[in-house]
């Protein structure tokens, strides 16, 4: 199997498996997480406070008022890290044409220098804070490998896709085809890791919001 | 008086051919030099090109037609005649090759031998076309299989030059569903140097400047890891693409006649191959320098690839799947639901188990376990 090869069975068969694995997975852990009911509250809410939930969706996405100041690498990196890496997703022209191909959506690209650089910025970020896991004591005892598992399986496609854009270590092709497998095994193993968040993140934060809101502990 | 003739005029050499059609001293170096810096050779090794190639002997070459379309021979004889790169491939002793050749039947395949047998060694063979192994019949020339003249033809070759995407990687005959078993040169041959020259057709001045350095240093060019010569083949259609700027700023054309292809942006979106193949055109153009499919407002479709017929579609960009993946999606979004219901349904009659088989205790039960 030569690279065009490998290419050719990463966008046709393999793309194939990775989204049906990955569909499926959501779909699973969607349907066992709002199907596993909760018992009926029977004590009276308190205080209503309508809005707590959504209000919370926004409050858990900014740092509390002086924890940037108590933990800059976790924040400052974590939003890089965050912010880079879905733009260099979303506003790469490539990846808008799988996009518009997958979902008929599409809209304008970045010049790809740029998303390049904030590529760049997220792959430092991501090498930031895994220095910053291993340092820090606490970071470190709360580490378990499914973190590791979920770090390496985001840095690969960040990593592939920048040697791939600068034609470094391998040819070219090869180096697509190994950036686009990358991502298909994220995409297959993102429903059964920590990277679930990516679907479950505003679900859990409006609950936890609601939940606490109807004790008492409005956002 | 008579004036000394700028070649070497020995009977039977490439200089002397030259000298015969009127070609002059400067326009040979002219040609050389172009050779050598197409070869990414230093200036200072014109005149040693020239002088070799002048002085070579007259190169017997026997050229082999499989499952073809004659457009490699098409490419190589059309470039513009006369050009010198035509009259250098004129000069070689060309003793075999059907569609070129004025003899035909018997004597036709006794040139081929006569060549193969005075030459023994020290030919040069080059194959354009695949080789059907489903079937010894599906292609045959003079009765004999391409597969038994293949093997015939090679053994007493010093080099063999594949030439074509046909004979380099099997070309559109191996293309899926491949009904005649095709094969590449390299996948039957194993035991002599190959020099592939991709290309559907190849390029009429890389075919030439192969020859070229083959005559000069009497070797084969460095070759990367598909045996193409890396001269030619060492970078990307992208990387030298004079479009590749717009690719850069994100800007590109989104169909074949609008505002944005007119004024000549990326034409990733269309589909373009070019990131992804490897070869001259970017740089030698066709047509004598004239232009190349990208520059004509196509998107390069990689033909020079080992299997790009079958890798996706030519109007897909290539970051699309090749094939459809919305179905597999929609399957396997109601499979995943379908499951989660059922994983649902087997925690909730859990549950209704757990709590009917519950025992309710009262303070008198509690009593009787302290008596």
């Amino acid at each position: 199997m030569n690279s065009l090869d490998l290419l050719t069975f990463a966008r046709g068969t393999a793309l194939n498996a990775a989204l049906a694995v990955c569909a499926f997975g959501i779909l699973l852990r969607l349907f066992e997480i709002f199907g596993l009911g909760r018992k009926a509250d029977l004590s009276p809410a308190r205080p209503t406070t309508p809005g707590s939930g959504w209000r919370t969706m926004y409050a858990r996405s900014i740092p509390p008022p002086g924890m940037v100041r108590r933990d800059p690498v976790t924040y400052i990196a974590g939003y890089v890290f965050h912010i880079g890496l879905f733009i260099t997703i979303l506003l790469f022209a490539p990846h808008i044409e799988l996009i518009r191909e997958v979902t008929s959506l599409g809209w304008p690209s970045l010049p790809s220098a740029l998303v390049d650089a904030l590529a760049v910025a997220s792959i430092i970020a991501l090498l930031v804070l895994l220095a910053h896991r291993f340092s820090n004591p606490v970071k470190r005892l709360l580490t378990t490998g499914g973190d590791y598992l979920a770090w390496v399986l985001t840095l690969l496609p960040l990593l592939t896709g920048y040697l791939a854009y600068h034609h470094l270590l391998f040819e070219y092709t090869f180096m697509l085809a190994l950036h686009i497998l990358s991502v298909e095994l994220l995409l297959m193993l993102l429903p059964f890791t920590k990277l679930f968040h990516v679907v479950s993140v505003f679900i859990s934060r409006w609950y936890n919001g609601d939940i606490s809101g109807r004790k008492g502990v409005a956002s | 008086m008579k004036t000394a003739h700028p070649f070497t005029s020995e009977p039977g050499t490439v200089g002397e051919g030259l000298a015969q059609r009127g070609v002059s001293r400067r326009n040979f170096l002219k040609y050389c030099s172009t050779l050598a810096s197409l070869l990414a050779l230093p200036a200072g090794m014109a005149p040693v090109l020239a002088a070799a190639i002048a002085t070579a002997r007259r190169q017997s070459v026997i050229w082999l037609s499989f499952q073809e379309c004659t457009g490699c021979t098409e490419s190589i004889t059309r470039s513009h005649s006369p050009t010198l790169e035509n009259l250098i491939f004129d000069l070689i002793s060309l003793d075999y090759h059907h569609t070129l050749q004025a003899a035909s039947a018997e004597a036709a395949e006794q040139a081929r031998e006569q060549a193969m047998h005075d030459n023994v060694g020290k030919y040069l063979l080059i194959v354009d076309g695949s080789i059907p192994l489903g079937n010894p019949g599906y292609s045959t020339i003079a009765g004999i299989s391409n597969h038994a003249m293949l093997l015939d033809s090679a053994r007493g070759a010093a080099v063999i030059v594949a030439v074509g995407t046909c004979a380099t990687y099997g070309g559109i005959p191996k293309a899926d569903p491949n009904p005649t078993g095709a094969v590449s040169v390299s996948d039957i041959v194993k035991d002599k140097p190959i020099i592939n020259i991709p290309g559907c057709p190849p390029i009429p001045v890389v075919m030439t400047g192969v020859l070229a350095h083959f005559l000069t240093f009497g070797k084969i060019p460095e070759l990367d890891g598909l045996g193409r010569p890396k001269v030619f083949y060492g970078e990307t259609i992208h990387d030298r693409c004079y479009r590749r700027p717009f690719y850069d700023q994100g800007k590109f054309a989104q169909s074949f006649d609008d505002e944005a292809a007119r004024r000549g942006w990326c034409l990733f979106k269309l589909g373009c191959k070019g990131p992804v193949t490897y070869n001259a055109c970017a740089t030698t153009k066709w047509n004598d320098g004239t232009s190349f499919p990208i520059q004509s407002g196509h998107g390069c479709i990689g033909c020079s690839e080992p299997n790009f017929w079958d890798a996706g579609g030519f109007y897909q960009a290539l970051s699309m799947p090749i094939t459809p993946v919305q179905g597999t999606l929609a399957a396997a979004a109601a499979a995943g639901a379908a499951a989660g219901v059922a994983v649902t349904w087997h925690n909730r009659s859990k549950k209704s188990a757990a709590r009917a088989a519950h025992q309710k205790m009262t303070v008198d039960d509690l009593k009787r376990e302290e008596q």
